[in-house]
């Protein structure tokens, strides 16, 4: 439905986006991620047409959006960042010049899409408020009607969520998921839980590179080459550590603290910091064990605690979130970026076949786990690793 | 064409939901009726001729403030990237924004057929061949006026700037005929061609000339073309 090919875009010397592929597939939810300023507006801006590549085509439906771009545009809708609106109309006011501009040129067809757009998205009420006057959620949802009006095969949403209040957003969330049934979309965001939760596939771009294409579920498991496991175990935790340590699959084992809530029960993603070894008195504390790639050591982990005499209280595997696996794509791509310059000065074109595996899967590589000072001054690891996943 | 219909009337809606239009409407009324009193009080004739000659100077004031906001407005609030991923052609909406500007402009004209009705209902008995060749004239410098504005509008987001520059291009074309009694005989003689003081001086006689027509309606067309050519390099620079 959206194919994008090579697309180079230059604001004057400084390249905004190098050599984007990626294809959007009929009925597909394309999450697009990236750091502010990684070229996600920029690529959206092009596949609707507002700017033109400096190279490399985009396509909607078959049209390319520079040669055929009226067609092109018939075929999408676009809820740009801001959400610009015109303040001085009403709703509908607003969705009817709309949907005029977007081909309802038919009176009466064109009044029926608008109750039906402004039932979809509830905004029944403030169909005759000035849009100057309506909240940022409504706002929003009334971009969308916009971006709907002429019911467009694709959707480009640019951060739809950004500015909402939780519920707001929930809404939102579940309405794209409800379009995409019926439509393309692609959908740019900064949060990654929206990505996980929404999209079928995710594209994440860093300064204007693409750096992995894949499903969410892949993207999370290409990551995780190695197996964390967290373990509750009542005694003395020196003595525990080297327990754990002893094992031989075992990479690395760090005793947690865990904010705990007046039940003792730790809160869902509470706050989690390592704790310093020597200093905890005995008692039952979370251990974060990291295997060696590729092996499995619960069974192995269960039995040298066990045997050691210990309580084992709770075991789980801990899955990296897409938060881990973006963080560290982006810096894997920084480094690469190094690397390209390097190469450059080194007078080697390394460019395409740099480029070409990371159209298709990438697969982020492993980058050194980091050290237990380094994850408790990152707010970011540190939520993660508090998530309670069990299996 | 219809997208630019469309546009025309969004625009006119627009007017008039701020207090923008109404002041201006306000300030137009006031202005040509006290010139209107002026002229009449003192020259004692039922004629308008004197009343064109001030309007025009008006007008420059006028099309800026009508023109100001319409593109630049949409640039600052972003609204212009909607418009132009819409499918619609750029010329379309360049039009239909002069167009929304001109039709309000009319119906401003048209107010003040008032005054020439105010000679006829107290026996002042006017020429009407001069006052509607004076009209016509006006609402050729009119649409020149308002496109020139527009083109400035194109330039900026910010509206005042927008306002400036329209005021200061209309400022030389019409003065450019004084300009032109200093620059030797050929240059002169293309100035004093394109001024339009020079231009509207025979509408205001009565005489309705077809090149004068051309020429309004020609460069009028000319500078909303090249204000399609600003709104398309906006997106190479946006």
């Amino acid at each position: 439905m959206i194919e994008v090919e090579h697309l180079t875009k230059y604001y004057g010397p400084n390249a905004a986006l190098r050599d984007v592929t990626f294809n959007v597939e009929q009925g597909e939810i394309l999450g697009f991620l990236g750091p502010n300023g990684a070229g996600k507006t920029t690529t959206m801006r092009i596949i609707t047409g507002y700017l033109p590549p400096s190279s490399g085509t985009a396509r909607v439906a078959g049209f390319d959006v520079a040669e055929k771009s009226l067609d092109a545009r018939r075929h999408l809708g676009y809820l740009p960042e801001m959400v610009p609106l015109y303040t001085d109309l009403t709703t509908y006011e607003y969705l009817d010049f709309r949907g005029r501009l977007c081909g309802l040129h038919h009176g009466r067809e064109r009044k029926a899409r608008i109750y039906e757009v402004m039932d979809q998205l509830n905004l029944g009420d403030v169909s005759n408020r000035l849009i100057g006057q309506l909240s940022r959620g409504y706002r929003q949802r009334v971009g969308l009607a916009q971006a709907l009006i002429h019911n467009p095969d694709a959707l480009i949403l640019d951060e739809p969520t950004v500015g909402l209040d939780p519920v707001q957003i929930t809404e939102v969330r579940n309405l794209i998921k409800e379009l995409g049934k019926n439509h393309t979309i692609i959908l740019s965001t900064h949060l990654l839980p929206e990505v996980s939760m929404v999209c079928d596939r995710v594209v994440i771009i860093n300064r204007g590179r693409l750096v992995a294409l894949d499903t969410p579920l892949h993207l999370m498991q290409s990551g995780a080459q190695s197996q964390t496991v967290r373990v509750e175990v009542a005694g003395r935790p020196t003595s525990i550590l080297e327990t754990l340590r002893g094992v031989p699959a075992v990479e690395k084992a760090v005793v947690l603290q865990q904010a705990v809530t007046g039940d003792g029960v730790a809160p869902e993603g509470a706050a989690v910091s390592f704790a310093s070894e020597s200093s905890l008195p005995e008692g039952s504390y979370q251990y974060q064990v990291e295997g060696k790639v590729g092996s499995e050591i619960r069974p192995e982990l269960a039995a040298a605690v066990i045997g050691a005499g210990y309580e084992l209280l709770e075991m789980r595997s801990v899955r990296l979130s897409l938060e881990d696996i973006f963080l560290r794509v982006i810096a894997q791509g920084a480094e690469e970026d190094e690397d390209e310059l390097a190469d450059e000065f080194g007078g080697e074109d390394t460019l395409d076949e740099d480029l070409e595996p990371e159209a298709e899967v990438v697969r982020p590589r492993m980058r050194t786990r980091p050290t237990p000072t380094e994850a408790a001054s990152t707010p970011q690891t540190v939520r993660v690793a508090g998530r309670r996943v069990r299996r | 064409m219809r997208e630019a219909l469309y546009i025309a009337g969004k625009e006119l809606r627009s007017y008039f939901v701020s207090p923008v239009a109404y002041v201006i409407v306000a300030f137009w009324l006031v202005a040509t009726g006290f010139f209107f009193y002026a002229s009449i009080s003192l020259g004692q004739q039922a004629t308008l001729r004197d009343v064109f000659g001030v309007v025009i100077i008006l007008l420059l004031l006028i099309a800026p403030a009508l023109t100001m906001r319409l593109l630049s407005e949409e640039s600052r609030t972003g609204t212009l990237e909607l418009l132009l991923t819409a499918p619609v052609k750029d010329w379309a909406v360049v039009l239909g924004k002069f167009l929304g500007a001109f039709v309000l402009y009319a119906a401003m004209m048209l107010l003040t057929i008032a005054y020439p009705l105010l000679l006829v209902l107290y026996k002042g008995n006017p020429d009407w061949g001069p006052i509607w060749s004076g009209y016509l004239g006006l609402l050729l410098v009119g649409m020149l006026f308002l496109s020139v504005g527009l083109f400035a509008s194109a330039l900026t987001s910010n509206m005042m700037v927008s306002a400036v520059i329209a005021f200061v291009l209309l400022l030389l074309l019409f003065v450019i005929s004084q300009l032109s009694q200093n620059v030797g005989p050929g240059l002169g003689d293309f100035l004093t061609k394109i001024s339009v003081g020079q231009r509207f001086d025979p509408f205001q006689r009565g005489v309705v000339d077809l090149r004068d027509i051309v020429f309004f309606v020609s460069v009028s067309a000319l500078v909303l073309f090249l204000t399609v050519q600003v709104v398309e390099a906006r997106r190479y620079r946006a």
